[in-house]
């Protein structure tokens, strides 16, 4: 089983019942930063904390930080990104994610938005 | 002007760019459209293709009237005026003391007075430096309740020839009053995109029904500040402020062009502009730094501030801009180098987050310009 969650800043996290995590950005996000053309991804085995900046998300206008919305080793980065950004854009929530993380304390995950909470905090 | 509590002011487009969708930005203290819901880099490629209108009302439009304004103008400027023949335009630089530039405007001979265009975050600079300089010998009319549109690419002239009346003779930088589809405007073909185009000034009450009119021309796209910068990064035209500034002169930015003959040391009025002997001085013999394209090797875009390092990691110059080129698809930037780096091919790194990025000196524009000089 799966289940996703969100950060103030825009990232999804979906965990795995193995203690693993995928991370992206969110259709709200994609959207604000518009036509991505460059990503930046960590290296695979860094240990990275909640908060940290992992990887760098370039569009034509600007540089933005993808933070870490939870703790944990990088097993997996989405290297289709170096090729083809875009996919970002296309499909946030799938094709477009950044990395996959072995967690380091799945208690973080509390402290995330579930889906309705995430919607809502959009809306306010 | 219509104006909101928090002091950020409106153009006469305001209520269309949030009808069309735009993602408004407070930009030199207006909000501005940065993009549409088409996005920067399609709304770049369609300036490139067909048509782009862009709102550039928050930049500053002046007559300069008067029997001496042509004189006047030129005692702060390094550009020959006088002789700059009628319903002709020339992009010209105010310079200050040290031969600085205070900010970079386009000049047009309107028949009985001048008619200068000056960037929106200089505008009050520049009107008080008018003021104070040549206030008492010309009248300074500021076009407090005129937009300036500019509609740009290879199709615009199609559209506005459908619209008005376009001369074959109205080649690039050359002005005319016309009349487009019922309204009056004062037109030069001229603009900030690289390609053809023309900027129409135009009075506030009439510039909503232009721009819808413009807008329902097939080939035409509304088109905001993120791709107008991209637009003018790619054929090489500087950005004040960051390509140009109170600390470089028109010399370091490689705008020798731009300089008149009859201005310079052997010409027939020599200086007689703020900084002249400096800028006179390094004429004749040369500058340590010059502004050069710099061609980002790998995708990564390299950004205004990144430090240039040569290859045994001297620090040797800076970018001053840089982005993604939608037509060249990939990163381009200008920046400033010392002058023994300022030749093209030259290897050199770019410091981004902390890491080496492998950059090229390369000449400029890194898009061909497209303007109309006649058939």
């Amino acid at each position: 089983m799966s289940t996703i969650k969100f950060s103030e800043d825009h990232e999804w996290v979906v965990t795995h019942d193995d203690g693993t995590a995928l991370i992206g950005i969110t259709d709200y996000a994609q959207e604000q930063l518009g036509e991505l053309v460059y990503i930046e991804l960590p290296e695979v085995g860094a240990e990275v904390e909640k908060g940290e900046a992992v990887a760098v998300i370039e569009s034509v206008k600007s540089a933005s930080d993808l933070l870490m919305p939870v703790s944990g080793e990088i097993i997996e980065v989405n290297e289709e990104l170096d090729a083809d950004p875009g996919k970002v854009n296309e499909d946030a929530l799938g094709a477009g994610w950044f990395i996959k993380v072995k967690l380091a304390d799945a208690g973080e995950l509390d402290e995330l938005m579930d889906e309705d909470k995430y919607m809502q905090s959009l809306e306010d | 002007m219509a104006q909101q509590n928090n002091s950020v002011k409106q153009t006469a487009l305001h209520d269309l760019h949030v009808e069309l969708g735009a993602r408004m930005v407070p930009f030199a203290g207006y909000d501005m459209p940065v993009q549409y819901p088409m996005g920067i880099s399609k709304e770049h490629l369609q300036t490139r293709s067909h048509a782009g209108l862009f709102d550039v009302s928050h930049m500053g439009q002046v007559l300069i009237k008067g029997e001496n304004a042509a004189k006047a103008l030129e005692t702060l400027v390094p550009v020959d005026i006088i002789d700059l023949p009628a319903m002709k335009q020339r992009y010209a630089l105010f310079t200050n003391e040290r031969g600085g530039v205070m900010d970079d405007l386009m000049v047009t001979n309107a028949g009985d007075h001048l008619f200068v265009v000056v960037n929106a975050a200089c505008k009050q600079q520049d009107i008080n430096h008018l003021r104070q300089h040549i206030g008492n010998d010309v009248d300074i009319e500021v076009l407090e309740d005129q937009a300036l549109l500019a509609l740009q690419g290879p199709q615009a002239a199609e559209v506005m020839s459908r619209l008005t009346k376009i001369d074959d003779d109205m080649i690039f930088m050359t002005a005319a009053s016309l009349n487009i589809d019922g309204v009056e405007c004062f037109v030069t073909r001229s603009g900030y995109s690289g390609e053809d185009g023309f900027e129409i000034s135009v009075h506030n009450d009439d510039a909503m029904q232009l721009a819808r009119t413009l807008l329902a021309q097939p080939e035409v796209e509304p088109v905001g500040l993120g791709a107008r910068d991209s637009l003018r990064l790619e054929s090489g035209l500087c950005l004040y402020g960051h390509d140009l500034d109170q600390n470089t002169t028109p010399v370091e930015s490689s705008l020798l062009w731009a300089l008149s003959k009859v201005r310079r040391a052997d010409g027939a009025r020599p200086g007689g502009y703020p900084g002249a002997d400096i800028i006179m001085q390094q004429i004749a013999n040369g500058v340590e730094r010059k502004r050069v394209g710099i061609k980002p090797q790998g995708r990564m875009p390299v950004r205004d501030g990144a430090i240039l390092m040569d290859q045994d990691n001297n620090e040797i110059g800076i970018v001053t801009s840089g982005g993604f080129g939608p037509t060249v698809n990939g990163p381009v930037a200008m920046g400033y180098v010392k002058t023994a780096y300022a030749v093209p091919e030259t290897d050199l790194f770019a410091i981004v987050r902390g890491k080496q990025v492998p950059v090229q000196v390369v000449k400029l524009p890194f898009v061909k310009q497209n303007y109309y000089r006649g058939k």
